[in-house]
């Protein structure tokens, strides 16, 4: 029995150990407490960053890291995203609009104090456009004048491109049409300029894959200056003393933390390590609002998820089936049970509210109607149809979806469909070479316009993918470019779109919601739908 | 015991080189490529990144470059990470792992040994009920329940630990704790059946006639005999357990291998899938070796047939 003793007690000192942990560990503030009172932000994001470089970096998350570190010509206002002064404290348009001038202010600086100048953004924009860098968003320069040209190589000669630089405080673009939404589009990282000397030091400035973005070396223009970056574990920013507005920035740090998995991000939420996380499970959705803590954030956000519909496609080629497929889904369905009410259903493409454009109505739900519509292609009932597949990436959200349609066009059109689900990127492949029928989509604006969504569809646009193309759609779209009122150009994208949704050739099912969690202490945390929050004007305030 | 090293070494090398050439050419059959993204980039975009990365060579030449720059113990760029050599993110992130692993393994064993030998010894008391139910416990319920729960009463209600992380040496105990326990268990398991082996003959009936006291028949006569088992087992498990857990660094976001192998494949991430499968391939042979050498030393029959 001496043994038996022993085991007892070695469980007691066990007992003890952890008393002693868990004395020393209660009194320790969490560090979102600690955070509130000396100003650092804890903030989960995903996916992971794949570089702080603005020209390298291409996920819509990258925003909330990259532009800690940089600012570009203008920022935008949080509330309703207008353009602000950024590095530029002015500009004009010429009386064409397709000329844009702007006054840099003489006291932005980098982070190693030199000061920010034209030239710096005009070797940035080469950097972006030079065709072997490989910029993955060199297209959102193409409206500039020429600047297509130089990037695709049809001419090496940068001079041509529609940038200049006429003293070291201005920088002149000229566009090739009148862009309504070119101050939006400056928001982009892609535009934000790179210090050329860092990078000089680091390699060839115009090839990827130098090093001049780790923290020993790393030079920006905004709020906050790189501390450390550890991948996969954390990216520390600390106020910027160099920053031209500093005296707005109230937070003293920031400390960015990739989160891989949702359900662990969740828990380091209330594990009080996370002030921001980027998104919340599913299943944890009811009990937050339940809770009402005021923690479930729920922001209307630019993006659409939707199906294509590989119009090639021998039964899919027919309009009348496309728009049958697209009546007989119940939206409010699908958000109400199965999304549990936290996203919009919608039966246009684009957004609304954005840059005041308010989308048509769509194929909304309609079953007698999409009965109509498949007999009048030839399948009265369903008779005589072939099965057909909807191909999603593995998801148990997409399957749950996919199910509810197979179901629905089962139900109401007497239609059988296979559901195949593929890995990510088998996926984009079989996208890529139009090896499907209906196929899983979603879309993410890249600026504040309802162009980013309608240009989608152009038949030169590399995200079309469905094989649909419209000369009368394009030709609307060019007419909406050209003009510069703004009702008109609102009426013609909405012509547009009201075409291109009677043709379907997607069916578009809701509207995209970030819900996220927030910690009640954060301050001027805005809700905007491209889920910007300039961290200049965020702040901490302790809640008890 | 040199020629059995020496041949079982070359094995491995072949082995090893069958595991590159396989993986290399099955990557490149799977469909996606490093940069199939969700928004599509021009032809013009595409064609540069390839030639940058020299994948618009022929196949045959890509591997016969990899090979090369193999050779010169260069992995190569990473894909997914441009600003990052694949021997940097190994060399970053195996150090996480194999602290994990070890601090994991010695849980593991703290646990699983003495609980092994305590029920083999007071077989059919309530000592080797409490440690058996523990052992069909751990076996039966995976890391990815008994993390979460663990984070759950003692991160989150508690206030203990961090619930993910890896900054602190405080925020290696649950993850370590976790992954030790999922270990110790078969650990226990096969130490009791071991132990029970050998306590049940003859040459401890004589020792015990001779008078050795229970400690001693324990120590110095039993345990060696009784741990082969566990030896065998331990082999392929140091190796899985020093390489990293997916799920482990996953439920505690810990910046390990493990995480890396699984998402490089993911991402299509040539370079770096290659680079974690080749140090996974050499840490496995290396300590199945390993277990075989000291199992010949531990056991004369094994010695003899080699």
């Amino acid at each position: 029995m001496r043994r038996s003793a022993s085991i007892v007690s070695l469980g007691v000192s066990l007992l003890a150990v952890f008393a002693v942990i868990s004395g020393g560990c209660r009194a320790r503030d969490t560090a979102v407490e600690q955070g509130l009172r000396d100003q650092i932000l804890h903030r989960g994001f995903s996916p992971d960053i794949a570089d702080l470089d603005p020209h390298v970096a291409m996920m819509v998350s990258d925003y909330g890291v990259i532009s800690a570190f940089f600012e570009g010509l203008v920022a935008e206002d949080p509330r309703d995203l207008h353009p602000v002064p950024g590095v530029a404290e002015r500009w004009t348009v010429s009386a064409d609009a397709t000329a844009y001038t702007f006054h840099l202010r003489a006291d932005a600086r980098w982070s190693n104090g030199d000061p920010v100048t034209a030239a710096d953004f005009l070797a940035s924009w080469r950097r972006a456009l030079t065709p072997s860098f490989g910029c993955e968003n060199a297209a959102l320069l193409y409206v500039v004048r020429g600047a297509a040209d130089f990037h695709q190589g049809r001419t090496t000669r940068f001079a041509d491109v529609g940038f200049a630089a006429p003293d070291a405080r201005t920088v002149v673009i000229t566009l090739d049409r009148p862009t309504p939404y070119f101050l939006s589009l400056l928001q982009h990282w892609v535009w934000w300029p790179v210090h050329l000397p860092t990078l000089e030091k680091a390699g060839n400035p115009y090839a990827r894959g130098t090093r001049w973005t780790r923290p020993e070396t790393f030079v920006g223009n905004g709020p906050f200056r790189l501390k450390e970056w550890t991948i996969g574990q954390r990216i520390v920013g600390v106020k910027s003393d160099t920053y031209w507005d500093a005296a707005t920035v109230r937070l003293r740090e920031l400390r960015l933390y990739p989160m891989e998995d949702i359900n662990a991000e969740e828990r380091a939420f209330r594990g009080g390590q996370l002030h921001v996380t980027e998104a919340v499970p599913a299943a944890k959705i009811d009990a937050y609002r339940a809770a009402a803590t005021g923690e479930l954030r729920m922001d209307p956000a630019l993006g659409t998820y939707f199906y294509r519909l590989n119009v090639k496609h021998p039964f899919l080629e027919k309009r009348e089936v496309r728009q049958a497929l697209a009546l007989a889904v119940d939206r409010e369905a699908i958000v109400t049970r199965i999304l549990r009410g936290t996203q919009v259903a919608s039966a246009a493409f684009t957004p609304s509210g954005v840059a005041g454009y308010e989308p048509p109505q769509g194929l909304e739900y309609n079953p007698d109607a999409a009965r109509a519509r498949l007999a009048a292609a030839g399948y009265p009932g369903g008779q005589g149809a072939p099965t057909f597949e909807l191909l999603f990436n593995t998801s148990e959200n997409h399957r749950a979806i996919a199910e509810a349609l197979q179901e629905m066009w089962r139900r109401e059109l007497g239609l059988s469909v296979r559901l195949v689900s593929m890995e990510g990127r088998t996926v984009l492949d079989a996208r890529r070479t139009r090896q499907f029928q209906l196929l899983r989509s979603s879309w993410v604006g890249d600026y504040a316009d309802p162009m980013t969504f309608l240009a989608v569809w152009r038949a030169a646009s590399g995200n079309n993918y469905t094989g649909w193309q419209s000369p009368a759609y394009e030709a609307l779209l060019d007419r909406a470019e050209d003009t510069r009122l703004p009702e008109e150009r609102c009426r013609l994208l909405r012509e547009a779109e009201g075409m291109l949704l009677q043709d379907a050739p997607l069916i578009p099912l809701y509207r995209y919601t970030h819900v996220y969690l927030l910690h009640p202490g954060v301050r001027g945390w805005h809700s905007n739908p491209m889920g910007r929050h300039p961290y200049k004007r965020v702040w901490l305030e302790p809640t008890r | 015991m040199l020629r059995f090293f020496a041949s079982r070494l070359l094995q491995s090398l072949l082995a090893l080189i069958i595991i590159i050439t396989a993986t290399f050419f099955m990557l490149r059959f799977v469909p996606g490529g490093p940069f199939t993204t969700e928004k599509a980039v021009t032809p013009e975009i595409l064609r540069n990144l390839e030639a940058h990365y020299g994948l618009d060579q022929p196949l045959w030449k890509q591997y016969l470059d990899y090979l090369g720059s193999l050779a010169r113990g260069d992995f190569g760029p990473s894909f997914k990470y441009p600003n990052r050599t694949v021997n940097e993110i190994l060399a970053d992130k195996l150090p996480v792992s194999l602290e994990l692993g070890v601090l994991s393994l010695l849980v593991a064993l703290l646990i699983g040994l003495p609980l092994g030998i305590l029920a083999a010894v007071r077989r059919n008391t309530w000592v080797d009920y409490v440690a058996s139910s523990f052992g069909m416990v751990g076996i039966s319920i995976p890391t990815f329940v008994v993390g979460p729960l663990l984070v759950l009463a003692l991160a989150i209600h508690l206030g203990w630990f961090n619930a993910s992380g890896w900054y602190s040496p405080i925020d290696r105990m649950l993850p370590c704790l976790v992954l030790g326990i999922a270990y110790a268990a078969p650990i226990s398991r096969l130490t009791r059946g071991g132990m029970l082996e050998v306590l049940s003959q003859d040459f401890i009936r004589t020792a015990r006639a001779k008078g050795a006291s229970e400690l001693r028949v324990v120590m110095r006569h039993s345990l060696k005999g009784g741990l082969l088992p566990v030896v065998s087992f331990l082999g392929p498990a140091i190796a899985g357990i020093l390489t990293g857990s997916f799920v482990i660094e996953t439920i505690f976001q810990i910046p390990g291998i493990g995480r890396e192998f699984v998402n490089s494949a993911f991402n299509r991430d040539y370079t770096l899938v290659l680079g974690t499968v080749i140090l996974y391939a050499v840490l496995i042979m290396a300590l199945n070796l390993a277990a075989d050498v000291v199992q010949a030393w531990m056991n004369p029959k094994v010695r003899l047939e080699a």
